[in-house]
């Protein structure tokens, strides 16, 4: 027999039909399951960067909206001023903005990075209940930064006019710009998957498990995991620069404590630690949002109750039902 | 004699440490020093404050007063990782393992930390043989190999603490620090236990903490006696046995 675990055979079915599905929408002439499907991919994705902290470090971070909002961010400032010629200074030197996506996910990732190191340094010195409140009042300081910043549209926002540019791609095809943000996502999780492997994710995952035996092997738990939180923003960061371009529009509510419920939401929905876990859980909350909304307002009541069964009975998640417990080999 | 003895430099030195916590003197002017080759034993009642003593050694407290020489380094300002990483290998009191990871994994997490790889980002530990193959040595040396990939979690308490042992061994330290690592194992395995530290001596010297007055008086070169935070005697096995003040606060009608 292969030897193919069932989570990895969920995994591809998970990734196929995301994949998929924007096509056989195309078909029948629903565009907008495209734009759908777009988002699920772009949630996944902020929830895969979550899910490097919170599933594998056991970081419990609830101010991921931050790198969220500041990929956002650094995508509508860049645009801004490219769109109307403004550079962002000119002396010592000029420097323009730009709307090329590719430079602009490296600023996005290179910002929200810095803004992880400098969180980091101060809340990873601190664990449990602390540690999600300094994450948290982080967040709010950001956000409530971005509202009374009126340069860039404060609470109004952000507008981008037109969709930034991927080279040889014309990113105003909604099919074109999915297949750009599945890409990305496949990355991602390509890249979580390497690292969990890895020395440096054997490290991080002992120091979840048990902090005192990674010191006394002579490993320093603080210093992996503020990698690993600079990294997990950084992929998120990278989501927010994405989330940007599909709505053509920033605003404080990327920043906003709502966001980080809602990425870690996904990340629990779908099974916390698990590669996929934000894949299935982004995907459940849009489907959600999407059936329930339609007949309800409340519709989060009823994701609330679905969130409740999944921590009282199925911790694993989502995949978690259906693939079993990790067991490490 | 004397000129002898201070021609041995101490790989551990204690010099004068107090540490107390509000008005407990946990340790009172404790100085002590581990020679090479030597096993020093640390004995005391319950509450003496040896588990106290055991970690202001290892970092996770520091001493109020006083100093603690490792290798002729002062360890203050020193943390836990970083004293690991300069040679104290120490194992726990109550088995600290990580727990989902296999027996196998926790050695090899031991020896990324001796070879201070945990940066590497790409290789898969798991298809990395060289990696495997060097955790093995130290699981064949415990006698633990047949059990490499069961995880820590479903080990029995016997083999939890054979594979802390091997995680120390992976350690290659400069000195073991050994927290009671007879405790709940058995008649038989005290036995084996006590063969294998004999041989270990020789390696690195090892300060060990022990309730197991067998095992103690069977491997130690030097016993001190710890009794309210206070060292009240350190000698030989004959010097330890035959001392009043010892028989008195310590062992009673045992000997």
């Amino acid at each position: 027999m292969l030897n193919v675990s069932r989570e990895t055979i969920l995994n591809c079915l998970l990734a196929l039909t995301l994949l998929v599905v924007p096509f056989i929408a195309l078909s029948l002439d629903e565009p907008f399951y495209v734009t759908l499907a777009t988002r699920v991919a772009i949630y996944a994705l902020a929830g895969v960067g979550l899910n490097l902290a919170l599933g594998l470090g056991g970081l419990i971070s609830f101010g991921h909206a931050a790198f969220f909002g500041i990929g956002g961010y650094a995508v509508g400032i860049l645009a801004s001023h490219a769109l109307n010629y403004e550079p962002h200074f000119s002396s010592p030197f000029e420097l323009e903005g730009t709307t090329q996506m590719l430079i602009l996910w490296l600023v996005a990732m290179i910002v929200s990075g810095l803004a992880a190191l400098i969180i980091g340094l101060f809340s990873l010195r601190t664990s449990g209940v602390y540690f999600i409140m300094i994450t948290l009042a982080f967040a709010q300081m950001i956000y409530y930064f971005a509202i009374s910043w009126p340069a860039y549209g404060g609470e109004d926002g952000l507008s981008i006019y037109v969709r930034n540019g991927f080279p040889g791609v014309n990113t105003l095809i909604p099919i074109n710009f999915f297949l750009i943000t599945f890409g990305v996502l496949m990355s991602a999780l390509f890249l979580v998957a390497t690292l969990r492997n890895s020395r440096f994710g054997a490290a991080l995952q002992a120091a979840r498990q048990n902090e005192d035996r990674l010191s006394a092997v002579g490993i320093k738990p603080f210093n992996i995991r503020l990698a690993t939180f600079v990294i997990s923003a950084m992929i998120t960061g990278l989501a927010g620069a994405l989330f940007a371009d599909l709505n053509r529009f920033v605003s404080p509510n990327m920043l906003s404590w709502h966001t980080s419920g809602e990425i870690m939401v996904f990340v629990i929905l779908g099974g916390v630690g698990r590669l996929f876990g934000p894949v299935a859980g982004a995907a459940l909350f849009i489907l959600f949002e999407f059936i329930f909304g339609g007949l309800t307002e409340h519709w989060m009541f009823f994701l609330g109750l679905v969130l409740l069964a999944v921590v009282l009975f199925a911790r694993g998640g989502l995949i978690g039902s259906l693939a079993g417990k990790v067991r490490y080999d | 004699m004397t000129d002898n003895n201070l021609a041995i430099a101490p790989v551990l030195e204690l010099r004068n440490v107090f540490k107390s916590f509000g008005a407990l003197k946990a340790t009172d002017d404790v100085s002590l020093t581990l020679l090479p080759g030597e096993i020093h034993a640390l004995i005391g009642p319950n509450g003496a404050g040896k588990s106290t003593l055991i970690r202001q050694i290892s970092g996770e407290y520091s001493p109020d007063h006083g100093s603690i020489h490792f290798l002729e380094k002062d360890l203050k300002g020193s943390g836990v990782a970083a004293r690991a990483q300069m040679g104290l290998g120490r194992t726990f009191q109550v088995s600290s393992l990580a727990l989902e990871f296999s027996a196998l994994r926790n050695v090899m997490l031991a020896v990324q930390a001796t070879e201070g790889t945990s940066f590497r980002f790409f290789k898969p530990v798991m298809k990395d043989q060289d990696l495997i193959d060097a955790a093995m040595v130290f699981l064949q040396e415990v006698d633990m190999q047949s059990r490499a990939n069961i995880p820590a979690a479903e080990l029995s308490h016997g083999e939890r603490r054979k594979l802390e042992m091997a995680i120390a061994l992976a350690l290659k330290p400069k000195a073991f620090l050994l927290d009671e690592p007879m405790a709940g194992m058995g008649p038989e395995g005290s036995k084996a236990l006590t063969v294998f530290l004999d041989k270990l001596r020789h390696q690195a010297p090892i300060l060990l903490v022990e309730h197991d007055m067998d095992a103690v008086f069977a491997l130690a070169d030097r016993i001190s006696v710890l009794v309210y935070g206070r060292i009240v005697a350190t000698g030989t096995v004959d010097e330890i046995r035959t001392n009043p003040a010892v028989r008195e606060a310590y062992l009673g009608e045992e000997v």
